[in-house]
């Protein structure tokens, strides 16, 4: 998938199995639980979603749930629980064809669609998973520049994770 | 001292993991080279005790002991730094005090 195709649309279920898809502005984040790099950025990108009211936040666990345990739905479930819950849904990607369907490579990997349902931003979340206070800033800077109606400067950027784990 | 650095290709932490080690050994005067150890399967993974990449083993014994139980499997590590972050490497100062132990244990 390219910047400006149109990005493919999905109903995945969250962790208490309501149904949620792109609805105008979206952002999509593949992540995990297992994964040191989406654990890393986890927090950024729940700020982000309180940051930006307004804006589709999903978050989605396509991993392997058998090889994986921790990154099974039931494990999903206990962590947006012990969490208190989540700003966003965590949807779980079973199949992995969302996955598939976005071409997504690692966790985190983040697709931001404008409000047509085109790509317009995919990597990721910034510049250093290591520094907090990057705070998120490429995704953030696409987010300002799709709700004011342009192009964003930086639209594509290396995604940087681990690998997906596919079934 | 044998050092080791196992990996797997699902994780892109192993050259920064090399990078903070040989910077470790080097500042506490070790001339070790470092093996470098990829793991390409589950059951490479649970014959070599490998708990997830990198992992990082002084004279055969894990720099970093995991947790109790954990499993041995194709997995990224996740390590916690001294301030609490989460990481995909280790903290350097856990590195250079597991070197001094293995020194002293010799």
């Amino acid at each position: 998938m390219q910047i400006g195709d149109q990005a493919p649309t999905f109903s995945l279920p969250d962790t208490s199995g309501d149904q949620h898809g792109p609805d105008g502005v979206t952002a999509v984040v593949f992540t995990c639980n297992h994964c040191p790099y989406a654990l890393a950025w986890h927090d950024r990108l729940l700020q982000v979603a309180r940051d930006y009211d307004g804006v589709t936040f999903l978050a989605v666990n396509p991993n392997d749930g058998e090889r994986y345990p921790t990154d099974s739905y039931d494990a999903m479930k206990q962590r947006v629980e012990s969490d208190g819950g989540w700003p966003h849904p965590y949807l779980r990607d079973e199949s992995q064809e969302v996955a598939r369907a976005y071409d997504a490579k690692t966790t985190p990997d983040v697709f931001l669609i404008d409000a047509e349902g085109r790509l317009r931003y995919r990597g990721a979340p910034d510049a250093d998973h290591r520094d907090p206070s990057q705070n998120a800033a490429w995704l953030r800077e696409a987010l300002d520049a799709v709700l004011a109606g342009q192009e964003p400067a930086r639209a594509e950027t290396d995604p940087v994770g681990c690998s997906i784990k596919w079934l | 001292m044998k050092v080791e650095l196992l990996w797997w290709e699902g994780c892109p932490s192993h050259p920064e993991a090399l990078a903070e080690l040989e910077r470790v050994l080097r500042d506490e005067g070790v001339e070790a080279e470092v093996d470098l150890v990829e793991v390409e399967s589950d059951e490479q993974a649970r014959r070599e005790r490998f708990p997830g990449s990198p992992t990082i083993r002084i004279d055969g014994e894990d720099a970093l002991p995991p947790g109790e139980g954990e499993p041995f499997s194709l997995t990224c590590r996740v390590y916690r730094l001294r301030d609490g972050r989460v990481s995909p490497t280790p903290d350097p100062e856990d590195l250079r005090e597991a070197v001094r132990r293995a020194r002293a244990d010799r």
